[in-house]
């Protein structure tokens, strides 16, 4: 009996799980799931604004517990002996100033992606709770992922991520494009992941472990060379593979195919929440792999990061140049700011310092706060795309955003404000976080890699300056697309020349007789735009959490 | 003193007001409020900078480097970056004559946009510029400056394309912006590498450190930063997009691409010459050749422009180019010096040719002007004070700054012996000369602008022969219907003859069937009857014949008679074609001398822009257009006293920069008496360039197709070479880019979207040429991946 009940106790022996560091990623989980469950026995609540509402809060609510969670951190910083920073459920994630920013981050897309859907749901007239609670479900496979520090909890939370945005992304029912980009979306993010797993596999052989601290030490303790248990190409050959599958899911060049079509064709506020939280989710699992487990092989991947880091740039701002579809522009647009981030990525380590004080701050502060900036930015911009889109999503055409600042004055200025932040325009949070990864890889003496960045900073200007341009002036092209077209464009025509009659206006279909703007689009829009200014002006206000992520992870890497 | 310049924020912060106020209200207050408002909220800019010089002028000469911060902008670690501004000399020399020269164009603005649909944003946009530009002098690093470096960029190309229903104005902005994007990255790389050097880009840092930082370094940074100033300021390899800026409205190219933005690049070098002291050598002799090449360059295609503006245009490429060979070969001073008093000419020339046009209903060409100065009294003076300055007459204002920069260059033996200097006393001698023709063209001889031109007269010729062409339509016409005639004539002939034949076969039966009867037989009479009515029938029948024939014959002389009117219509227009070739025509190459071609035998072929501009009376521009010009032309009289070369206390504006130059302007080693032989080489060669050009378009000595030859009124091509390898090579790079989208990228989009259900599309996805192209580009990759990861191993 008491053999029985010790082998029992052992068979149940469950990890310390540390209910209040977690609390923003279970609130989370628990609100999608009572999300579906309220909305499948109460079927009134499916229509109206109840499910918005409710991700909203909720996501509002995961926000308020961060606070908590940063303060908590605090409390166990003497047991813990490093400063600031928590392992919990069994060392299987860590909850530092990174983590908690991160999760920020995800969390903030998740609020207003919840706004932008409400309005387009309305608008496609799909009544869906399902939407939320995929989003949620798959911001929780997000937030997962920032903190997870075991190779096989992050693929896990690879998987919940994208799952849920592979179901997500092909929701349009009605849009043949919608199921195109699930379907396309799906396939090769399946063979990711497969690259991702078997990577997962051969550093597992490798190491003998799948956690990062150990995959990191087990270098460190074998520093004079690799134990013969083992072989190096098997371990360089696992990096690889891991970084194949995160770079797919960045979506850096060249594993970029699928981004322009599944952006193009996802619904306009999945692409917001993809181009922001699962990126952001993604490019926090790269960075933990990168720096807190393969850090004694940085000399092996590190030209790699930047090789990825250029061709992003070079080819994504250059392609967007020949695009003529808005939404596509703007994916090759997340391209060239995932080679920014990926600057930062590589940036973290410092060589030379200026000044005293460690430079892999000025990576790791460049690479959180060009997350948090560029979410804003691009959930902003994919928010005016969304009501601009007009219904069934179509009008996405860079002519059909002629005359925007007529029909639609608030909008079009507010993505002109979006726009030019994402174009680094000083006192904008676009042009800091630009500015932060450039100084960055000064520091750092990545002189090409900084070249690079301000090249494609200037290349890619071009592209947002075509938008905003096309949405204030109605110029020459305007005339002779009217000529050439008939039905649409008599109605554009109408825009540009005012004397035309009102009924001529009112009878052909304008590119925005559709567009209407509701409430809580334009308020996260508003929202998104006012952090831009915000964070660009006054980019201090968010110094303190950073200094927190730099603290943790630069003491980790000195161990 | 000190607290005071801690104001100096309310320099640009009075322009921002007003940006701010009118785009909240500027459609409301509509005209003229709005333009008065922006007129007052640079004034206010002008008055904070009077303040701050005085301010200045309080404190001992060393302690005039006095920085504001305002915020602390971005810090990381050791890395910060504040948001400060910049009171120095320099800078506050540069806010005087932004916001003067500026509020005056804001004035002249209300009276010039008049009427103009988008008259608040106008000023919305000038506002906007004045802040911007205010940044990119004020600013303490480089960051402030190149914010307002943008923005600055930003507002000309709005500005440019302000009339944006015009294609051509749409696209100059466009070109403007793109050519600008190359001298921009020049700027960013150049600040890159100073804070990678020094680690700050901070002003006061970069002075306190420039001589740490290695000579080779230094020299890379002047050069992207002499990269950044050429396309800012219009230089060569750089200056295309400047003629075509003329596009926008006139005050803009007066403030923005001829007074103040396009100095900015000048202003750069200036503010980071402890940059170029620290560079090799050779740099300094790059700007000053790269000035001096474009000062002559510009200046000859400025000798064969015909558009009033246009001329203005090179001519401004040209003087920026002497401001650069004053910068290159050390002279800061009179860089500043010529910036200032070219900034009071060429915006007085400006506006003088806004007021022209504006009188003349949007009038461009100068061959169709001539004698204003009866119509135009006060542009015609003004703008005349003007030409004197610019031609280097003493003692007006661009005599004195144009001789500074001649002496500096002859002092340069260093980078250039001699040749910049001569190059400069050429280009010297071509202002004058087109600035003499400009004046003769516009202002004096006979009053053109009613001419015919000789668009009109060939339109009036085209007219005519209509008139003739429609003659021989209606001959054509006529005889048509005769031809017709004529057919039915000979219609009728054959109806006839076969009347008669079948007359002639009854007469045959007839007489068959009475020979055949006897007159016993019944019936004998009834044949007789016939017989006799038969035979009676073929005479008449042969009667209607030749009656039918007649009718023939008289048809085919009716279409005789249209022939031969047919042939007379066509006379007629061979006749006029003739006339047409040997009339005469408006010359290409007009003189003050230059006769009307007399159209009196056109008059009413004339078109009607012709006889409406016959209606039309040219006139003075209003009040609001002519103070400004008053005010300036006063300044270009005068601002020649900034900087006296007599002695050196005469030097007000040499001793007043000197805090902000640290030394580096180069010293002069020319005994006076060169000074004095220089002065007096210059002042003969500007009366000579005067004389000759009165000679040529005043007189009418010599034939201006000799000396305006086309490749100079083509600015010798560049700009369509430019545009054929855009067009060209460069055009197919972008295509090629746009077709591996097409039809890698997108090829699989298309081939799914026009599938029908979900399975068929989930079977199209395997199709070849998709699948195919993703899995090649993401296994490629992968390859390449794996590869390098793998061969570490062996490294």
């Amino acid at each position: 009996m008491g053999l029985f009940a010790q082998t029992v106790v052992d068979a149940i022996d469950t990890p310390e799980v540390e209910w209040k560091m977690m609390a923003p990623l279970l609130v989370l989980a628990v609100g999608a799931i009572v999300l579906i469950t309220i909305t499948s026995v109460v079927p009134r609540t499916r229509r109206g604004g109840f499910p918005a509402a409710f991700t909203i809060t909720t996501a509002a609510v995961a926000g308020w517990f961060l606070k908590v969670v940063w303060s908590g951190l605090g409390d166990h910083a003497e047991t813990y002996g490093i400063w600031r920073r928590q392992w919990i459920v069994a060392d299987a994630l860590m909850i530092d100033g990174f983590t908690i920013f991160v999760w920020g981050v995800i969390l903030l897309s998740v609020f207003l992606c919840g706004g932008l859907l409400d309005s387009y749901l309305r608008r496609e007239g799909f009544d869906g709770p399902e939407w939320y609670t995929l989003m949620m479900i798959s911001a929780v496979g997000g937030m997962l992922l920032a903190a997870a520090h075991d190779l096989i909890l992050i693929f896990l939370a690879v998987e919940i991520l994208s799952i849920a945005v592979y179901v997500l992304a092909g929701l349009h029912l009605r849009r043949s494009d919608s199921q195109e980009a699930a379907f396309k979306y799906f396939i090769l993010g399946a063979l990711a992941s497969a690259f991702l797993l078997y990577g997962i596999a051969l550093v597992y052989g490798a190491t003998g472990t799948t956690h990062l601290v150990d995959i990191f030490m087990y270098r460190s303790t074998n520093a004079a060379g690799l134990s013969p248990l083992t072989n190096s190409s098997m371990m360089l050959a696992g990096m690889a593979m891991i970084m194949i599958g995160f770079a797919f899911k960045i979506s850096a060049v060249p594993f970029h195919v699928w981004t322009p079509d599944v952006y193009q064709g996802a619904p306009t506020p999945i692409t917001a929440f993809m181009a922001s939280a699962v990126k952001a989710a993604a490019f926090a699992g790269l960075f933990r792999i990168m720096w807190e487990g393969f850090t004694y092989y940085v000399d092996d991947w590190r030209p790699v990061l930047s090789a990825l880091a250029i061709a992003s740039l070079v080819v994504g701002s250059f392609l967007a140049l020949a695009q003529t579809n808005v939404k596509r522009m703007l994916a090759y647009s997340s391209i060239v700011h995932a080679g920014f981030i990926l600057i930062a990525v590589y940036a973290v380590p410092g060589v030379t310092g200026i000044g005293g004080d460690d430079p892999s701050r000025l990576g790791i502060e460049a690479f959180l706060f060009y997350l948090l900036a560029y979410t804003l930015m691009t959930i902003g911009t994919f928010g005016v795309l969304t009501a601009a889109g007009g219904v069934d999503d179509a009008n996405h055409e860079l002519a059909d955003y002629r005359g925007l600042s007529k029909s639609q004055p608030v909008l079009a200025g507010l993505m002109a404000v979006l726009l030019f932040a994402q174009a680094g325009i000083p006192f904008t949070a676009g042009f800091v976080a630009k500015f932060r990864v450039i100084a960055a890889a000064a520091a750092n003496e990545a002189y090409i890699l900084g070249a690079v960045a301000m090249l494609a900073a200037v290349v890619s200007a071009v592209l947002y300056l075509r938008i905003v341009v096309t949405m204030f002036l109605v110029g020459d092209e305007l005339v002779a697309h009217a000529v050439t077209d008939t039905d649409d464009d008599a109605a554009t025509d109408g825009v540009a020349d005012e004397t035309a009659s009102n009924d001529h206006l009112g009878e052909a279909s304008t590119p925005f007789g559709q567009v209407y703007t509701p409430k809580p689009l334009l308020l996260a829009v508003m929202l998104a735009a006012f952090g831009t200014i915000v964070l660009g002006v006054f980019p201090q206000l968010v110094e303190p959490i950073l200094t927190d992520a730099a603290d943790s992870l630069s003491t980790l890497r000195q161990r | 003193m000190e607290q005071v310049l801690d104001a100096a924020w309310l320099i640009p912060a009075s322009p921002l007001l007003g940006f701010v106020l009118l785009v909240l209200f500027g459609r409301k207050m509509g005209e003229p409020f709005a333009g008065i408002l922006a007129t007052l909220a640079s004034l206010g800019a002008f008055i904070a900078s009077v303040v701050m010089f005085f301010g200045l002028r309080s404190l001992p000469a060393a302690e005039r480097f006095h920085i504001q911060t305002l915020f602390e902008w971005i810090s990381s670690g050791s890395f910060s970056v504040d948001a400060g501004l910049l009171v120095d000399p320099l800078s506050i020399t540069m806010c005087l004559f932004i916001t003067g020269v500026g509020t005056l164009i804001h004035l002249y603005s209300i009276g010039y946009m008049h009427g103009d649909e988008n008259f608040s944003k106008f000023f919305i946009y000038l506002n906007l510029f004045i802040t911007s530009m205010l940044l990119l002098v004020l600013g303490d690093n480089l960051l402030l400056t190149f914010l307002g470096w943008e923005g600055v960029g930003a507002c000309s190309y709005l500005l440019i394309s302000f009339w944006f229903t015009d294609e051509g104005n749409a696209s100059a902005g466009k070109k403007a912006f793109v050519t600008n994007r190359v001298g921009d990255f020049g700027f960013m790389l150049a600040s890159f590498l100073v804070f990678v050097s020094i680690g700050s880009i901070n002003y006061d840092d970069i002075v306190a450190h420039a001589g740490d930082i290695s000579s080779n370094t230094a020299t890379l940074i002047v050069v992207l930063f002499l990269l950044a100033a050429t396309g800012k300021s219009a230089q060569l390899p750089l200056f295309v997009w400047l003629p075509d800026a003329m596009a926008g409205p006139t005050p803009v190219s007066a403030l923005i691409h001829a007074a103040t933005m396009v100095t900015s690049g000048v202003f750069l070098l200036t503010r980071l010459n402890p940059l170029l002291a620290a560079a090799d050598v050779w740099t300094s002799g790059l700007i000053a050749w790269v000035g001096a090449i474009t000062a002559l360059f510009a200046a000859t295609i400025a000798v064969a422009q015909n558009d009033i503006k246009k001329v203005l245009a090179y001519s401004t490429i040209s003087q920026l180019g002497y401001l650069f060979l004053a910068v290159g070969v050390g002279g800061y001073v009179a860089a500043i010096f010529h910036m200032i008093t070219h900034a009071f000419f060429k915006a007085l020339l400006f506006l003088g040719s806004g007021s022209v046009i504006h009188g003349l209903h949007d009038e461009q060409d100068m061959r169709r002007m001539g004698g204003l100065q009866k119509l135009m009294p006060v542009t015609a003076f003004t703008f005349i004070i003007g030409w004197l300055a610019i031609a280097g007459v003493p003692p007006f204002a661009g005599f004195w700054s144009k001789d500074e920069i001649l002496l500096y260059a002859w002092n340069a033996d260093g980078i250039g012996g001699k040749g910049l200097w001569v190059i400069g006393l050429i280009t010297a001698l071509l202002t004058a000369f087109y600035m003499t023709r400009q004046v003769i063209l516009t202002f004096w001889g006979r009053t053109r602008f009613f001419d015919a031109t000789s668009e009109e007269i060939d339109l009036a010729w085209d007219a005519r022969l209509a008139g003739v062409g429609a003659d021989v339509a209606t001959a054509q016409e006529a005889r048509e219907k005769v031809l017709a005639g004529v057919d039915k004539a000979h219609d009728d002939v054959a109806k006839k003859t076969d009347a008669l034949a079948k007359a002639e076969e009854k007469l045959t039966e007839a007489s068959a069937a009475l020979a055949a009867s006897t007159e016993a037989d019944d019936g004998h009479d009834k044949l007789v009857k016939a017989f006799d009515k038969a035979t009676k029938a073929v005479p008449k029948a042969e009667e209607a014949i030749t009656k039918a024939e007649d009718k023939v014959t008289a048809a085919v002389a009716a279409v005789a008679d249209a022939d031969d009117a047919i042939k007379v219509a066509h006379g007629r227009g061979s006749e006029l074609e003739s006339e047409r070739a040997l009339a005469p025509k408006p010359p290409e190459y007009v003189t003050a001398r230059t006769e009307a071609v007399d159209v009196s035998d056109l008059d009413d072929a004339m078109p009607a822009s012709y006889r409406d501009r016959q209606e039309y009376h040219p006139h003075e521009s209003p009040l609001t257009m002519t103070l400004p010009l008053i005010v300036l032309a006063g300044l270009a009289v005068v601002a020649g006293g900034l900087n006296l070369p007599f002695t050196s206390d005469l030097h007000f504006l040499g001793h007043w920069l000197e805090p902000s130059l640290f030394g580096n302007e180069a010293h002069l080693t020319s005994p006076s008496s060169t000074k004095w032989a220089l002065a007096v080489i210059a002042i003969t060669v500007g009366l000579v360039a005067i004389a000759a050009a009165f000679a040529v378009y005043l007189r009418g000595r010599r034939d201006p197709a000799t000396i305006e030859a086309r490749t100079l009124a083509h600015g010798w091509f560049v700009d369509e070479s430019y545009a054929n390898f855009f067009g060209g090579p460069g055009r197919r790079f972008f295509d090629l880019l746009a077709w591996f989208d097409r039809s890698v990228v997108d090829g699989g989009v298309k081939g799914v979207a026009t599938s029908a259900t979900g399975v068929g599309r989930l079977f199209q996805l395997l199709q070849p040429g998709f699948v195919r192209s993703y899995g090649a580009m993401l296994t490629l990759g992968s390859v390449v991946t794996m590869a390098w990861f793998l061969g570490r191993m062996f490294l």
